[in-house]
């Protein structure tokens, strides 16, 4: 690929304008990609990424500019246009039908027919596994989708555009939804695509992934081009200066914790799953105020339940928790929040927001009934505007009204209001899960600011979180989960990221005698464990 | 303010459409009811005779108007019946056996209350059959909470047991002597008789007072954000520490409350439960909801547009000599345009955001889910 050649480029984007009613989203952007070219879309949520390539794929008719492939101008109606110009895409959220074959899914709207009538699978199913071998992924054409992993729901995304022949291949935000290691397996896979000579627009406000993997790397502000880099010319803080516009401070400064007493006490805590199985096994720790507690683990390890458990979204089978000295194992929702425990979802569409409702009434959406945002049961609509017109102010939630529902706004301005709302209370403990999950650097700082924040003033804070890195960046103590139980709880400054990847990993033990699952009841397991710095 | 103001303005837009689409398939279908009749031709502008007559029928009378206010006064009601349900998540296919609980009860109670002064009789009769509506709410309302069965299948269920339940109690138990047909006595003071010569009577008042009170609750109440946060979504309800089975329970019973108050109306608009109450206001009241876009506003409009066609039908049919049915035809397609939005925008070109969008997946929602604790 680094061979010049004299030919037009495989894709060029000239002056691509696309205006929706009070936004430009593309601003006469320009964009080319070479054969055998990784090349990085960078932005923020909201930069006009998304709006570029649906422009290139068909879904949007740009207002101004034009698309040139292999030097020859191109107007793409629709995405079956698209298609058969060669442009493939791969959403972040795969469009597969999971009872389906990987095979059948693959000729969905692109059949390979033996005749007027039937199918030919056999013919599919060999160049499906051809295709496999050639980029270094074999699969089995006639597994069910739904058994497959999410990686390889991804990879089966890929046949699927390579399959209708697509030689320039567009990622949205594909790593979003992998672990590490498939991250990288996935890698190795665009490398191989690319050195086929495809071409590949990959999106992504990663900042270390696109330096990567990336060829070059376009980054995006506000619907204009704001230079193009080369991973070798750049570094981290100057790809998050040209997305913000600012300088962005990617590690937070997060000055000394002042522990006093633990607000936040869980003991022997024993959690079933949905499916019935005992997925948080005996867990104990204690948050203090003053301090953030970091619970590190790969996705899946009881975190999710441990978190419910806490806040009261999911019965507890055994154990106990304490809220500032109350017991309150067995305690519903509301009563943990009003005695002083605020948590942010992981989910946020899903279990912190009401999408179709105002902002308005998604931040007094827990204390809706209290005053002043309520009377007896009449609600008070000009507290609650204006409660809400200081809050979006003081939390920096871009939106033209509080008005407007909460569904229009970017992800980072909808974990905003979510923040806003658990934050913007006292509190007593909190827990934060995933609090930054797909956001870009500018949010991502913004609430790492905000979490220390509130942990100055007094609050013991409980993170859960994947981003490994994110835990490391904020925790004063890391307790590591591993199938259901605290496998060890360390000092936060001074811990070692390798060594926690491996607890994570193992648990700190050969990973083949880990207890068979159903075995309960190992009471104090955080006790037992290899403990270094700090204990609880 | 303004963005609220703005959202109104597209509020209306798709059942207007909707409506203008049915009457245009409805020409067509007037224009060929022209072959079958006594002269046997093609009349394109009989479509026109027909809707002028229909306009002249509801609204070129003070008793036309009155007769408009009368047969939407329970489509009010069981508009309201299915829109506060559709604004939980809920789609309350039972009205029809609500409004029979109510109208029954309502005429048992008014037997029992005949003798007493009007003022007396008939607040008792209405408020035992907006009780019994709400009991038949709660059942479904129960089930769906507890035991996640879901309340399309109970409440059709329940419409059919309603139906037997009360027919044979009239037919048997209930069943007045003296008559040579199987009725209830008569439930005498209890009537609401018409006044000043119309058919206006007083139990106009209370669908008129319920279509403020839903609306006050459900947007100027915090039970009413209850509500409407479970029908939203149900998993943000439970974490923001509402308790979505419970307002599930209350939505229903209030759904069957307000069906019992229409049953009672047209019952004791009647005087007396016939041994069959055929009445199709339960299943008109989806049309009505769903073409007010389930808002306690948009409710009061639509009942009175197919008030209406009902008030008018009559004149149009001697006057255009076009049948009646046709009122039914055009609700139908009317309902069929609504369900089927995306064919209007498609037609008219709208942009597809649409407000009031969430109410019609709730009918199109998987059936099965799980209903989340409270």
């Amino acid at each position: 690929m680094s061979v010049e050649q004299p030919s037009p480029p495989r894709l060029q984007m000239r002056g691509i304008t696309k205006r929706y009613p009070g936004v430009i989203a593309n601003n006469r952007i320009d964009l080319d990609v070479k054969a055998g070219e990784i090349h990085a879309l960078l932005g923020e949520n909201g930069a006009g990424k998304t709006t570029l390539m649906n422009v290139l794929f068909g879904l949007a008719h740009p207002d101004e500019g034009e698309i040139l492939i292999d030097g020859n101008p191109v107007r793409i109606a629709d995405p079956a246009d698209a298609i058969s110009r060669g442009i493939g895409m791969v959403h972040q959220h795969f469009m597969l039908i999971p009872v389906l074959t990987v095979a059948e899914n693959i000729l969905l709207g692109a059949e390979t027919m033996a005749n007027p009538i039937f199918l030919d699978r056999n013919e599919a199913r060999r160049r499906i596994i051809e295709l496999g071998k050639r980029f270094g992924f074999e699969i089995d054409p006639d597994a069910r989708v739904e058994t497959l992993s999410v990686g390889w729901q991804q990879r089966v995304e890929i046949l699927k555009a390579l399959y209708r022949q697509a030689r320039i291949l567009v990622l949205d935000e594909p790593t979003a939804v992998l672990t590490p290691q498939e991250t990288v397996e996935v890698f190795a896979v665009f490398r191989r695509l690319a050195a086929e000579g495809h071409s590949i627009i990959f999106i992504s406000h990663k900042l270390y992934e696109v330096l990567e993997i990336a060829d070059r790397i376009t980054v995006i502000r506000r619907g204009e081009v704001v230079g193009t880099r080369q991973p070798a010319q750049t570094n981290e803080d100057d790809l998050a200066e040209l997305m913000v516009g600012r300088r962005v401070k990617l590690a937070v400064d997060r000055g000394t914790s002042h522990p006093s007493e633990p607000v936040l006490t869980v003991e022997n805590l024993r959690v079933r799953s949905d499916r019935g199985q005992d997925v948080v096994r005996g867990v104990s720790f204690n948050v203090r105020a003053g301090e953030i507690l970091g619970i590190a683990g790969v996705a899946g390890n009881g975190q999710d339940e441990l978190v419910e458990a806490i806040t009261g979204l999911r019965r507890s089978i055994g154990g106990m928790a304490h809220l500032a000295g109350q017991n309150i194992t067995g305690w519903s929702v509301r009563e943990r929040r009003e005695h002083g425990l605020g948590y942010v979802p992981g989910d946020r569409q899903k279990y912190g927001l009401i999408l179709g409702f105002p902002i308005s009434d998604n931040l007094i959406l827990t204390r809706y009934y209290n005053s002043p945002f309520a009377r007896g049961i009449q609600r008070e609509d000009a507290a609650i505007e204006k409660w809400a017109q200081g809050t979006i102010e003081e939390f920096d939630i871009r939106t033209p009204s509080w008005a407007v529902p909460a569904g229009t706004l970017s992800g980072g301005n909808q974990q905003k209001v979510i923040v806003a709302r658990e934050f913007s209370r006292d509190l007593k403990a909190l827990v934060l899960d995933q609090p930054t999950r797909g956001l870009d650097v500018g949010s991502i700082e913004f609430i790492h600011k905000q979490a220390i924040r509130k942990r100055d003033a007094g609050t013991g804070i409980l993170l859960v979180s994947a981003e490994l890195d994110e835990i490391l960046e904020l925790s004063d103590r890391i307790a590591v989960m591993y199938r259901g139980e605290i496998v060890a709880i360390v000092d936060g400054p001074t811990a070692n990221k390798e060594e926690i990847g491996l607890l994570m990993a193992t648990g700190g033990r050969v990973p083949a005698e880990g207890p068979p699952p159903g075995m309960s009841g190992q009471a104090g397991a955080a006790t037992d464990m290899p403990v270094k710095g700090a204990t609880s | 303010m303004k963005a609220r103001l703005k959202s109104y303005a597209g509020f209306g837009l798709v059942p207007a459409l909707s409506i203008l689409l049915a009457l245009l398939v409805a020409s067509v279908l007037i224009i060929a009811s022209g072959l079958f009749g006594p002269e046997k031709k093609v009349d394109l502008l009989l479509p026109l005779v027909a809707y002028r007559s229909l306009l002249v029928g509801a609204f070129g009378s003070f008793k036309g108007i009155a007769n408009m206010i009368v047969a939407a006064t329970p489509l009010m009601l069981t508009g309201l019946a299915v829109g506060v349900g559709l604004k939980a998540g809920l789609f309350n296919i039972g009205a029809t056996g609500q409004v029979l609980m109510g109208g029954f009860t309502a005429a048992l109670v008014g037997v029992v209350v005949a003798g007493a002064p009007p003022w007396i009789a008939i607040p008792v009769a209405m408020l035992a059959g907006m009780l019994a509506g709400a009991l038949a709410g709660f059942i479904p309302g129960f089930l769906k909470a507890y035991t996640g069965a879901h309340e399309v299948v109970t409440t059709i269920m329940l419409n059919a047991l309603a139906q037997l339940t009360v027919s044979g109690l009239v037919n048997d138990v209930f069943r007045a002597p003296g008559f040579s047909f199987a009725r209830t006595p008569p439930v005498g003071n209890a009537a609401l008789t018409g006044v000043g010569g119309t058919t206006l009577h007083v139990g106009v008042i209370f669908a008129f007072v319920c279509i403020p009170i839903s609306y006050w609750l459900l947007w100027r109440t915090t039970v009413g954000f209850e509500i409407r946060a479970v029908g939203a979504n149900p998993t943000a309800a439970l974490y923001a520490g509402m308790k979505p089975r419970r307002m599930m329970i209350l939505t229903m019973s209030l759904c069957g409350a307000f069906a019992g108050l229409a049953g009672a109306v047209e019952i004791l608009r009647l005087g007396y439960y016939p041994a069959v109450f055929g009445t199709s206001i339960g299943f008109d009241g989806i049309t009505v909801a769903l073409l007010g876009q389930a808002n306690p506003v948009g409710i009061l409009l639509s009942a009175l547009l197919l008030g209406a066609m009902r008030a008018g039908a009559p004149l149009m049919q001697i006057q255009a000599r076009v049948p009646v049915e046709i009122i039914d035809v055009i609700q139908g397609v009317i309902l069929i345009f609504l369900a089927a939005e995306i064919v209007v925008r498609r037609i008219f070109r709208l942009r597809t955001e649409g407000v009031g969008a969430g109410e019609l997946q709730t009918i199109t929602r998987t059936y099965g889910e799980k209903v989340v604790g409270g």
